[in-house]
């Protein structure tokens, strides 16, 4: 790893750079077709639910405290809290099932 | 007109810089914790500004995946940036130095793209810069912060923000999915995708990164197909 990382850090720069400047300096016209519209905008909901699921189950200790975590940012986000509360409220969670479950047999 | 306009963009920029400062604590703290220094985590804060491609990102340095799997996620995941740029490049001044659309390009992220296409009328770059100002420093400077934080925290106390990012991902997604039936199977077909992924032995196989291509080209591509939205 200690040899690319700067090139890893530079493909993902430029790529991510490129994307947000291209349609700013070379487009004059918006997107029309309701397809790729839709598709743009389904991106973020699928990639980001995928990126969340199920890694969020391995990311504690255990896959318990994981889940409790889960539920809790579930049930914090159901009820439109901001991302900040969200993810207090599931770092909290997570916290106290890792210390009940420490008290299992 | 500048001036004002550069004013306005940092009054705007105080709440997305605070929680970026947030958001980006997490990537820190992660980033060290996979082998990254502090520098090369706060490196990639300032030349990314932008969530999920960056914890997609280390996930590949990680894994060690090929500069191309790298370039292919960033692509897909950042796909949305390519909408609002479409979108912003309307709403720009057209009286001002072409320049101008270069420096605004890198500061196209989800909540800034949300406050300029929310004012009224053109929009003048000075007014992304104001943003910019505060939301990259914010952005930066809680990558450092939590990095630092990652290499002298306790692991319970680690073990316990581990789930923040993923919180805030769920803040993101969950509630348009209550509103909207199309996010919400979208985001339930993305899970569920997810899953076979991470459990089904041979799906086992192809690395994070592609996973996530896969999943959402394939569930946004059919979302889109069946459910097309005529506002989006």
């Amino acid at each position: 790893m200690r040899g690319n990382i700067y090139i890893y850090i530079l493909v993902m720069a430029g790529v991510t750079y490129l994307i947000r400047m291209l349609p700013l300096v070379l487009s004059r016209r918006e997107i029309k077709n309701v397809h790729v519209r839709s598709f743009l905008y389904y991106v973020p909901y699928a990639c980001l639910a995928a990126m969340t699921f199920p890694a969020i189950l391995s990311a504690p200790g255990s896959l318990l405290a994981g889940a409790v975590g889960f539920a809790a940012a579930l049930v914090a986000a159901y009820f439109e809290k901001s991302l900040l509360t969200v993810a207090v409220v599931a770092c909290c969670a997570v916290f106290i099932a890792e210390r009940v479950i420490a008290f299992l047999p | 007109m500048k001036a004002e306009s550069f004013k306005k963009g940092l009054r705007d920029g105080i709440p997305i810089g605070l929680g970026y400062f947030a958001v980006s604590f997490a990537f820190g703290m992660m980033a060290v914790q996979g082998g990254l220094t502090i520098w090369q985590a706060g490196l990639i804060s300032l030349t990314n500004l932008t969530s999920a491609g960056q914890f997609a990102g280390l996930e590949i340095i990680f894994a060690q995946g090929t500069y191309w799997e790298m370039a292919l996620t960033q692509l897909v995941i950042n796909l949305r940036y390519c909408l609002m740029s479409f979108s912003l490049s309307q709403k720009l001044r057209r009286d001002v130095p072409w320049a101008h659309r270069y420096l605004v390009a890198f500061g196209v992220t989800d909540e800034i793209f949300g406050v300029s296409a929310s004012q009224p009328g053109k929009v003048h770059p000075f007014y992304n810069y104001g943003v910019m100002c505060l939301a990259i420093p914010g952005w930066t400077i809680g990558t450092v912060i939590g990095a630092f934080s990652g290499s002298v925290l306790p692991d319970f106390i680690m073990s316990a923000l581990s789930v923040a990012i993923y919180g805030m991902f769920l803040a993101v997604i969950v509630p348009p999915a209550k509103k909207n039936r199309s996010v919400l199977a979208v985001v339930i077909a993305a899970m569920a995708v997810s899953c076979l992924f991470a459990w089904v032995p041979v799906l086992q196989q192809v690395s994070s990164g592609f996973v996530i291509i896969i999943i959402t080209l394939l569930v946004a591509g059919i979302a889109a197909f069946i459910a097309p939205v005529e506002e989006a």
